[in-house]
């Protein structure tokens, strides 16, 4: 069977596959959504991927609005729907919005930090339909975990939920971003998502933009400990064969080419940001410039996808410069990623200097290392009292 | 969810003809409109399986054992049942073996 949500794992997504039947149309729309319910999160993980410019909860869409989304989404042909935040569960219409996207067809999938689940939570959850789940770990042991993760007792909350969600007959992801405080732990993770019972496992390497860039210092592994992890992923992968599926990304700096970011921008892949602005890559509002249609306007969001002017900016080959576009690898990595490009350049139109061909490369590889082999532990934790004031707002 | 699913195991016995296979309650199969084709629905991917994937599992309730499975089968193609036998079996043991497909234990 061909499968059109494959691996290609440079994210905590998975990304949709265009070389398969099912999505050879043109930018036709994506298999799987994700939906960013609110920026609210106990956590405060200081790589979290949310923009540094937090949504309010007052912004958030309303349950209405979000079930109406998901209906138009079902419709559209979308048949996956990630409920992601911040935390979806701090929203009290939680299960009321899985129950929806289930009756329209949805298939849900729940990314969670899992801190805020009960056990009655878990069982209405499964009850009203949930597929999926999906929890966040931070370390293997509550010491370097709830340190990383800003919250007393997250680590022992999220086995306990784990477990729940297991035993409410729930396959289970466990999602480990790794960086240089914690890589020292991956091998106690692999064995904690065995004993949870987890089917996936991904080892997702920080990616550096928002709150990571903020924290880079302090987060940067060394190349060391980079190979030392491959090599580590490389043995489990086999040792666990048939037991546990682990998908790797690694950090961007130390890639001598990049990443076919978000499956190539407007191509694959959107999101919705939880005031309903529909978005080309969770981290594009760090891309000063861009206006974003939302599904609280007068248009569909068929039309935003197909037409709006935030996709057709960097959708295809037409913006690329030199030497991208010349590169016989232009159709396949579709230039990078824009937000990185724009953070480490100060223009999104310019090669991602994660590429070896941009002129930034080297500069960002001794960059990292830099970074690396400095001794930087501290975090700026991703709160509203260190977020960016949004538009002025009161903070 | 019907019946009590078997713990995935490496050392799970293989498919037979009175085995009862069910989709777990994770693993849907869905009509998609806009693509006009059945999908099946899983953790984080979509498969998208043949017609003859398709027919086999619309008939795997749980209750149907793989035998009566082929027999439907053999009876409406009027086709050898032997080889829809072998070729049903592979295709369910490769969903099993990534998880999407179980075994109800019992009668």
């Amino acid at each position: 069977m061909d499968d059109i949500l494959r691996d290609d794992p440079m994210d905590t997504l998975r990304l949709l596959d265009s070389t398969a039947p099912i999505t050879h149309v043109d930018f036709g729309i994506p298999a799987a959504v994700l939906a960013e319910m609110t920026h609210r999160c106990p956590l405060q993980c200081p790589y979290c991927s949310n923009p540094v410019e937090l949504e309010r909860s007052s912004a958030e869409l309303t349950t209405e609005e979000w079930k109406k989304v998901m209906t138009e989404l079902a419709e559209l042909g979308v048949l996956q729907f990630h409920f992601s935040g911040g935390e979806p569960t701090v929203r009290k219409d939680i299960v009321e919005l899985v129950r929806h996207a289930r009756a329209v067809g949805l298939y849900t999938n729940l990314i969670t930090s899992a801190v805020m689940l009960t056990e009655a939570k878990v069982k209405e959850l499964a009850d009203a339909g949930l597929d999926h789940a999906q929890v966040s770990f931070q370390g293997a042991e509550s010491g370097v975990a709830d340190r990383i993760a800003g919250f007393k007792d997250a680590h022992k909350k999220k086995l306990q939920a784990a477990k729940w969600l297991k035993d409410a007959g729930l396959p289970l992801t466990v999602n480990a971003v790794m960086h240089r405080q914690n890589l020292h732990q991956l091998p106690d993770i692999i064995e904690m998502a065995v004993s949870l019972g987890a089917s996936r496992l991904e080892v997702a390497n920080v990616q550096y933009y928002g709150w990571a860039l903020k924290n880079r210092a302090a987060l940067m592994p060394t190349v060391e400990q980079l190979d030392a992890t491959t090599k580590l992923v490389e043995e489990s992968r086999e040792r666990l064969k048939g037991k546990l599926v682990i998908d790797y990304v690694i950090p961007d700096y130390y890639a001598e080419r990049p990443k076919k970011c978000m499956g190539g921008w407007g191509r694959q892949f959107f999101n919705i940001s939880p005031s309903g602005k529909v978005l080309p890559c969770h981290a594009a509002e760090s891309i000063t410039g861009l206006e974003f249609d939302s599904v609280r306007g007068n248009k569909s969001i068929a039309w935003i996808w197909q037409n709006s002017d935030a996709f057709q900016k960097y959708r295809g080959t037409g913006w690329m410069p030199e030497p991208c576009k010349s590169c016989d690898f232009r159709e396949i990595d579709w230039g990078g990623c824009r937000c990185q490009a724009f953070a480490l350049t100060g223009d999104a139109g310019n090669t991602d200097p994660a590429c070896h061909l941009s002129p930034l490369h080297d500069k960002i590889f001794k960059l990292a290392q830099t970074e690396a082999a400095t001794d930087v532990r501290e975090f700026k934790y991703r709160n509203y009292a260190n977020a960016t004031p949004k538009g002025g707002e009161a903070n | 969810m019907l019946g009590t699913a078997e713990a995935m195991t490496d050392e799970r016995p293989p498919l037979t003809e009175a085995s009862r296979p069910v989709l777990p309650r994770y693993a849907r199969l869905h009509y998609d409109k806009v693509r006009q084709r059945h999908v099946l629905l899983v953790p984080e991917r979509v498969l998208v399986p043949d017609d003859t994937a398709i027919e086999i599992l619309q008939l795997c309730d749980g209750k149907r054992t793989i035998g009566d499975i082929v027999d439907l089968l053999a009876a409406k193609y009027v086709a050898d049942r032997d080889l829809i036998g072998g070729d049903v079996i592979v295709m369910l043991e490769d969903l099993r073996g990534r998880d999407f497909l179980v075994v109800v234990e019992g009668d």
